[in-house]
């Protein structure tokens, strides 16, 4: 137990037919959001190694904190 | 049925269809069910809605789902303001696609078709009812076949709205993340085709792949249907074999021979410029050029007309037949169409417009749930790469000649609520 080894990536989704625009993720993963003109979220279309751990992070913070769950988490095994 | 000839799908007189026993006697009679699947892969058939896709690979896709329930949707809702191929198609031969679905159902193991043509269609919708209570007198076997009439909607023929539709009767799209994804119809899995991806299935059912590949090229076998408007003697629906150069398929309807431009595909298509006449019609030809043979959809645009105007006059109506369920796409296309407004008067803040225009596609781009936005897309980039001379000129404040004539090639219904339109 303990150690995992982080291979892999992520890719941060959108439904964008739930978001609203409420703009609470580009706010909690900055470096994998950022804001249209109309305040939708664009994110990041390459998938980011897990083994950067604080990305992986802000990305959590951002489904949890997303008001309309519109955020999922992807997990792909190439990064 | 001669092999080379055409017309194929449109053998007949449009708008005096075929009856059952006369369509028996005009076609020949059904293969046996084992070798069908093995020859609509062999035929190379590619659906004809839009996409292009392999109709045999969806079909295999969908026999592999295990479940005895599964349906067969036929797709007649023609959401291309200008097009009416499907239509004429099913005011000619409307039993040959009603033979496609049912071959298509029998390579799935569906017993179950649903036809869905646009209630605001009428003519079409009465010839599907028609032919299909000749069936049922008939008391031909095979699937149970229903007709569904949904409101017209530019988004409403995309496949999950459509399904949508069916299922709680609401034509929105639905965000589909895994692609290929098999749509569900109350449970049961969904085979969703066009109306003449359909006609093309019961016709490779009876004379075979070879026969289907002796028209058109390797990559696009068979013939498409075309609708051909805008600077042409009178709008048509054409059957064509892929392959002919664009050229040849103006001659035949006696279109401009000289034209500025082509909208082919759509309106979520791309232009083409005028020059480019000896291009062979068909996708692999057509893709390095940015173009696709779409739904087979052709408008003319004479020289009198201004690329940029019809480019916005498009775009606004799509922008306005946006399902408004995700930011992008509902705020999106509304500023391509204000920015594009800008530029079609050339007025002073055109220069900005044009910037804002490149930048703002490159945003909008892959951010809708559905198709929808990524073809407006198309369509304004395809405009800036055709027309950038005349979107140079608009942006300097010297709109060309064409732009105030106020000759429209480009069909665009009337807005419903306009209103109601919160943008120009
Ligand atoms: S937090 Fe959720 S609703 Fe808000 S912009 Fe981000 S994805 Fe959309
Ligand atoms: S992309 Fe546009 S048309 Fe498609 S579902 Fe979203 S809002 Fe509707």
């Amino acid at each position: 137990m303990g150690v995992r080894r982080r291979t892999g990536g992520f890719y941060l989704r959108v439904n964008p037919i739930l978001c609203d625009g409420f703009g609470h993720c580009h706010e909690l993963a900055p470096e994998l959001v950022n804001m249209d003109e109309w305040g939708y979220p664009i994110i990041e279309k390459e998938p980011t190694p897990l083994s950067e751990l604080a990305a992986l992070e802000s990305a959590r913070y951002a489904v949890r904190g997303c008001p309309r769950q519109a955020l999922r988490i992807e997990r792909v095994s190439e990064a | 049925m001669l092999a080379h000839e055409l017309p194929r799908l449109l053998f007949g007189t449009p708008g005096n269809p075929l009856t059952l026993a006369q369509h028996k006697a005009t076609f020949a009679s059904t293969f046996n069910a084992e070798s069908l699947l093995g020859e609509l892969e062999a035929s190379g058939l590619t659906g004809r809605g839009g996409a292009a896709f392999p109709t045999a690979r969806k079909a295999r896709l969908l026999r592999e789902q295990r479940g005895h329930h599964k349906v067969v949707v036929v797709n007649a809702m023609e959401g291309e303001p200008v097009s009416y191929k499907d239509s004429t198609l099913l005011s000619t031969n409307p039993h040959l696609v009603l033979d496609g679905a049912a071959i298509l159902a029998s390579i799935i193991g569906a017993n179950h078709v649903i036809v869905c043509v646009s209630r605001d269609n009428p003519t079409a919708v009465g010839h599907v009812q028609r032919a299909l209570d000749e069936r049922q007198r008939g008391g031909s076997k095979g699937p149970e076949f229903n007709l569904e009439t949904a409101p017209w909607r530019y988004v409403a023929g995309e496949e999950s709205a459509l399904v949508h539709w069916l299922n709680d009767n609401e034509s929105l799209p639905q965000y589909r993340p895994q692609r290929p994804d098999i749509l569900k119809l109350s449970h049961r899995s969904v085979l969703l085709d066009n109306v003449e991806t359909c006609a093309n299935v019961g016709l490779i059912g009876r004379y075979g792949a070879a026969w289907f590949r002796t028209l058109g090229t390797r990559t696009s076998p068979g013939s498409v249907l075309v609708t051909l408007t805008g600077a042409v003697e009178r709008p048509k629906v054409l059957e064509v074999a892929p392959g002919m150069t664009l050229r040849t398929v103006l001659n035949v309807a006696d279109a401009d021979p000289d034209p500025q431009a082509l909208l082919l595909g759509g309106y979520g298509g791309s232009w083409l410029d005028g020059a480019l006449l000896d291009t062979p019609y068909d996708n692999e030809s057509l893709a390095p050029l940015g173009a696709s043979v779409g739904a087979g959809i052709v408008v003319v645009l004479g020289r009198q007309g201004c690329g940029v105007v019809e480019t916005q006059r498009v775009v606004k109506w799509m922008a306005n037949e946006s399902a408004r369920q995700c930011g992008p796409c509902a705020f999106g296309l509304p500023a391509l169409s204000e920015d594009l407004a800008e530029l079609s008067t050339g007025s002073r803040n055109s220069t900005k417009a044009l910037q804002r225009l490149e930048q703002r596609c490159g945003v909008i781009e892959g951010r809708g749930a559905c198709h929808h936005p990524d073809g407006v897309v198309r369509l304004v980039r395809s405009a800036l790469r055709v027309f950038a001379e005349d979107f140079k000129s608009h942006s300097r404040g010297t709109p060309c000649l064409g732009s105030r004539s106020k000759k429209y090639f480009v069909a665009v219904p009337r807005l419903e609520h306009e209103s109601e339109l919160i943008w120009v």
